[in-house]
């Protein structure tokens, strides 16, 4: 006979007795035995398919039967079956917040919403008590935060520092060539508010950080990754995984795409997938690699759409998936992730519990790259003005050469420049190399490589052609 | 025993829906030292929920069953659904608290949790997850601050919850 220990709220059942005495050779057999005495402990074990339910814990002696053999778990003399109650609840998948009926306006606005069952009014609700902050006002949060304010977004965080550039017009849709020079928050309020007048805009006009991560996003129910650089990425994932916040992932590059949602309980992160970050400068940013305008109107609908799922708690959200856009060939494709259980942020033994400092891991620590040689547009200028004898390097790409240039220069890309060495003049009575791109970056490694190859006198133009135009020629487009 | 009778008579004159389908009164007894413990601990948990061991007698007769509460323990939450919406106690806890009452000579009564900015009402998922025969006393807490304070019993063919009279 094995003694099986009865929970307080179980005792009703079984005469007020603490333990029930029963024969079997394993757990099933012994539980099947204490509801053919006891009957009426059946519902509150099994389910109506006869499955031991979700929430109750079998243990021998002091060992869960989930990590034994379950049912088929053997019982000898002298062990001990307790029932342990998992003893659960809460207010329910993204509870209203505030008062959350719908107004007769609603009723109107989001009719198509509200005859879909798999929304109707509870989701519709659900919608309007639910907040979601945007990490970026930029290509990924346009499409993202125009949705979810039409959709009926209860509050819309949005977190930006910059200016709106008309090199963002092209795909940033939440803002207008008359917002030129606005701030992104001030012009993607506007917009939001325009769209639907009830929803609350937070704007917070600062850089997102490791000392104000946390803070930023303890009041939101998704955070949704609108960011282009790797820092950020990681510090969003980290924070997200530490607060227990899903996250609406999303990157975009040239023509390609990916997304997922990361943060979720059981579900992978953004370091089970990239344990490490690339090693800076290997992938460029869309300010040097460029990005098709439509490509993260596709991306950030999608986020939009992983968000609002997981607001309504329906649907099978993008966890454990990476799904991948080539807008170049039209594919969708999908990659299975897992957790990891080693993942130092969410594997079982998390080594990383606390934000660090992101630029530091990432390698992009202003002072992880050594300086080189600068010399400034205006001396530049000034020198070209005196007839000094200079070789000026353009390492853009021929489209960029295309749209605008510095007078008398030579055009070898960065990816070109290795197998070029013999165009630039070198040895005694060579001219000084002035090395420039779009805004300094990549003539920066260009300088390094030709220093390394043994060229003296290479100086790189500092804030690149961009500069140029600024100080020297405005009457040349920027890009 | 005068004391609980008058708690009981007082419950029940001061809400009709404290009676169960049986036609039975039910209600529980928190006394100003425990309901502060509770909201005290929801506050300090707010935005996410809080939970805790509920430790008391229960007293039935033919007429009413009455739950005296004598002590309120504060749990950890260990859901892994996000604390904002869930709460979830431990095993090793559970078994503790009823090993802890026994040694106080009382009983595990049932278990409080909080709702952050959300009614004190048990949800569809307190519901699934219900045990019989325990009080559940949920507390609301909006923007931090506690609010109410109700106790839900669940139905023994599992289909619902009714609520206690609180005193």
């Amino acid at each position: 006979m094995t003694p099986i220990l009865i929970p307080t709220p179980l005792r009703a059942y079984t005469g007020k007795k603490d333990t029930v005495h029963v024969t079997g050779a394993t757990i099933g057999e012994a539980l099947h035995a204490l509801t053919a005495e006891y009957a009426d402990l059946r519902q509150h074990l099994f389910t109506p398919e006869g499955k031991l339910r979700s929430f109750v814990n079998v243990y021998v002696n002091d060992e869960d039967i989930r990590y034994l053999q379950k049912d088929a778990t053997p019982l000898k003399a002298g062990d001990t079956v307790s029932i342990v109650p998992s003893v659960a609840g809460g207010a329910g998948a993204a509870a209203p917040t505030r008062s959350a009926e719908l107004t007769p306006d609603d009723i109107k606005r989001y009719s198509r919403h509200l005859i879909l069952p798999e929304v109707g009014v509870e989701g519709q609700q659900k919608l309007k008590a639910s907040r979601v902050l945007l990490i970026g006002a930029g290509g990924l949060g346009s499409p993202a935060g125009l949705y979810l304010a039409a959709a009926g977004v209860g509050r819309i965080g949005i977190v930006d520092f910059d200016a709106v550039d008309f090199s963002n017009l092209q795909r940033q849709i939440l803002h207008g060539t008359s917002d030129v020079g606005r701030s992104k928050l001030q012009s993607a309020q506007d917009r939001l508010l325009a769209i639907n007048p009830d929803l609350e805009v937070d704007t917070y006009e600062t850089a997102l950080t490791s000392k104000n991560a946390l803070d930023l996003f303890k009041d939101y129910d998704v955070i949704l990754d609108g960011t282009d650089n790797f820092p950020t990425r990681y510090l969003v994932n980290d924070a997200c995984v530490l607060l227990g916040k899903p996250n609406a992932y999303g990157s975009i590059f040239r023509f390609e795409g990916q997304a997922s949602v990361f943060g979720v309980a059981g579900g992978p992160c953004y370091r089970c997938l990239y344990p490490e970050p690339p090693p800076p400068g290997l992938v460029p940013s869309c300010a040097e690699g460029g990005v098709l305008g439509v490509l993260p109107g596709v991306i950030g609908t999608i986020q939009a759409t992983e968000a609002i799922k997981l607001i309504l708690g329906t649907g099978q959200p993008l966890v454990g998936r990476l799904l991948l856009y080539d807008a170049f060939n039209m594919r969708f494709r999908e990659l299975k992730l897992r957790r990891d259980p080693a993942c130092p942020v969410c594997g079982d033994h998390p080594t990383v519990t606390a934000l660090i400092d992101y630029d530091q891991f990432c390698g992009v620590a202003p002072a992880a790259s050594a300086p080189v040689a600068e010399t400034t547009v205006q001396e530049l200028k000034a020198r070209i003005d005196r007839g000094d004898r200079l070789f000026i390097l353009d390492v853009r790409e021929p489209n960029e050469f295309q749209i605008c240039r510095i007078p008398g220069t030579t055009l070898i890309p960065l990816g070109e420049l290795p197998r070029r060495l013999d165009e630039i003049p070198q040895g005694p009575g060579a001219p000084d190399i002035v090395v420039h791109c779009k805004m300094g970056g990549r003539s920066a490694k260009a300088v390094r490589q030709l220093t390394e190859k043994g060229f003296t006198r290479v100086q790189n133009l500092k804030g690149g052609i961009l500069e140029w135009i600024d100080r020297i020629d405005p009457t040349q487009a920027k890009y | 025993m005068s004391d609980v009778r008058g708690a009981r008579s007082e419950a029940r004159g001061a809400d009709g829906g404290a009676q169960s389908v049986t036609g039975e009164a039910r209600g529980a007894r928190l006394s100003d030292r425990v309901r502060d413990a509770i909201r005290r601990h929801a506050a300090e948990a707010y935005p996410y929920e809080c939970c805790g061991a509920l430790i008391g007698a229960a007293i039935d007769d033919e007429l009413v069953e009455l739950v005296e509460i004598v002590d309120a323990k504060p749990l950890d939450n260990v859901t892994e659904e996000g604390p904002r919406r869930r709460f979830r106690v431990s095993a090793t806890d559970y078994r503790q608290s009823e090993a802890r009452a026994r040694e106080l000579g009382a009983e595990l009564v049932g278990f409080y949790h909080s709702h952050p900015d959300h009614p004190a009402q048990p949800s569809q998922y307190d519901l699934d997850h219900a045990w019989p025969n325990f009080s559940y006393v949920i507390v609301a807490v909006a923007h931090g601050r506690p609010g109410d304070i109700r106790s839900w019993r669940l139905r023994p063919d599992r289909s619902q919850f009714d609520e206690e009279t609180l005193a």
